[in-house]
């Protein structure tokens, strides 16, 4: 569940990303979010998972007041979040396994325990046959997929997606779209931040538009 | 607990591999610590054997006792029988001035020489051993008996050994303010080897930041590495102390077989060797916590 109440972002130079925003998501529920670029739709994500604090309203997420988390706790939120970074953050200096390996040993998981795991995010994205290779040997498409592998071995509770498909040609963007729909049938809260309203094809989400930084009704 | 016990495990393979995977870089650092390292424990060392040495020859301090030219045989009975009732000699023996001479002309094959001389030159004396060998406790008895009638001179055979110890405790200091200093400059390369981890690591950082790492996480392999490039450091300090023993121990024992002396040079304790690990890898660690304290604080999510 995520819920967002009277939240505003304002940026030390005045830029003001964020106005009154509520919205709530429920549990097992799948949203995208749009708008035009710079109307607020990655600062609205990127508070989600604290990396960046409101200047004031309260953002409740799992039961857990965002606004208000220590540094120490913000840790602990993240890994029942999965992330789809709008620039990836792939690393490219070790194998797709072990990129998605990463979340695994960051929550102390044995490497055997988490080899399994990581082979099944990989299988599910379609990319276990890919797995002793090097990111950047990868298409726009399959390094997406292998973001979305790592967003998902830690089996968070809330999937989170800056514009997935953005650089991708419409039958990858459909494909990626597919599999963010296939999580949510198995009950995972999904949030995507994208242009492409149609790529859901017969279904219809909720959608949050965002226009200079004010959520429209 | 098993994911703690598994963090620190995967810590500890993390640090190693970042040391494997640039060889060149570790290798001159861990040099760099070693050669720094093995010169107070060296002179540490060095310092120990002397001591070692000392308190060979210090072990049963003896008290001469000179008797003046023109004592006569009364004179000799007379203390003899005082040093026989005083409650602090353990034993004394009597070297007359005949026998002195004659030690003397074998000793030195000086027998001509002697023999040209109109009278014997060498006074009777008393060598004493002492109840108490505490250095207060001798001085104290040199002076009583410096007081008998007929005495010339009272001499603590142990004086030079003393003197070896304030010249040795004076290389103490000496050694542990060098040690200070170089303790210092480890804790500077540990402190510039992790720094320049940390930048180029930069992604890692952010990208395990974002996805929940806790500070401690990211942490770890750095302290790790830093107690281990120390450890390894230190090590290597004890190396290049046994390759210097090892290679000037012939030359020294023939040396000192010269002087009629059997010295050998012995290497750190066990304990000391501990010691020296243990502290190479805390200066480490330190060197990687400073570092590590200061930069990673830097590298937030953007």
């Amino acid at each position: 569940m995520i819920s967002f109440s009277q939240v505003y972002k304002r940026y030390p130079n005045g830029f003001e990303a964020l106005k009154n925003v509520c919205f709530t998501l429920e549990a097992g529920e799948i949203a995208l979010i749009t708008g035009h670029s710079g109307a607020g739709k990655t600062t609205l994500l990127r508070l989600i998972a604290a990396i960046e604090r409101p200047t004031s309203g309260s953002i409740i997420v799992n039961g857990q007041n965002v606004s208000a988390l220590k540094g120490g706790a913000i840790p602990f939120l993240r890994r029942n979040l999965g992330l789809v970074f709008q620039d990836q953050k792939i690393l490219f200096d070790r194998t797709v396994f072990d990129n998605v390996l990463l979340p695994l040993q960051i929550s102390g998981f044995s490497s055997r325990a988490a080899t399994g795991r990581v082979r099944a995010a990989l299988d599910k994205v379609g990319l276990l046959s890919r797995e002793k290779v090097r990111p950047i040997t990868l298409s726009g498409g399959e390094q997406q997929r292998l973001c979305i592998a790592r967003a998902i071995v830690n089996r968070p509770s809330i999937l989170i997606a800056d514009e997935p498909t953005s650089n991708l040609d419409p039958d990858y963007a459909r494909d990626i779209m597919e599999m963010f729909l296939s999580f949510n049938q198995v009950g995972v809260t999904v949030l995507i931040a994208t242009h492409d309203t149609g790529l859901l094809g017969s279904v219809r989400p909720r959608v949050f538009k965002i226009d200079h930084g004010r959520l429209a009704a | 607990m098993m994911g703690w016990f598994s963090h620190h495990v995967y810590a500890f393979a993390v640090a190693v591999k970042r040391l494997a995977r640039a060889p060149l870089v570790s290798l001159l650092s861990i040099s760099v610590i070693g050669i720094a390292f093995s010169l107070p424990a060296g002179i540490y060392v060095l310092l120990e054997n002397l001591q070692s040495l000392s308190t060979q020859f210090s072990g049963a301090p003896q008290l001469s006792l000179f008797l003046s030219l023109d004592a006569n045989e009364e004179d000799v009975e007379e203390i003899q029988s005082r040093l026989k009732q005083h409650p602090h000699v353990a034993s004394f023996s009597f070297v007359s001035k005949d026998s002195a001479l004659e030690q003397f002309k074998q000793g030195t094959g000086l027998a001509d020489v002697m023999d040209g001389l109109e009278r014997n030159p060498l006074p009777d004396a008393f060598v004493i051993s002492a109840r108490n060998s505490s250095p207060e406790a001798l001085d104290a008895l040199r002076a009583e008996l410096a007081n008998l009638p007929q005495i010339e001179l009272a001499q603590l055979d142990s004086a030079w050994a003393k003197r070896l110890d304030a010249l040795i405790k004076l290389g103490r200091a000496g050694v542990l303010m060098l040690a200070a200093l170089l303790s210092f400059s480890l804790v500077a390369v540990a402190f510039n080897t992790i720094r320049l981890q940390i930048l180029t690591m930069r992604d890692e950082i952010e990208v395990a930041k974002l996805i929940g790492a806790t500070k401690g996480f990211i942490r770890r392999p750095f302290l790790y590495f830093g107690a281990i490039q120390g450890m390894v450091g230190g090590a290597a300090a004890w190396l290049i102390i046994f390759l210097g023993i090892y290679l000037t121990d012939q030359q020294l024992k023939n040396l000192m077989e010269l002087y009629e002396m059997n010295f050998r040079l012995y290497h750190l304790s066990l304990e000391d060797s501990l010691s020296l690990l243990l502290f190479s890898a805390w200066l480490g660690w330190t060197g990687a916590w400073l570092s590590v304290a200061n930069h990673l604080s830097q590298i937030e999510p953007r």
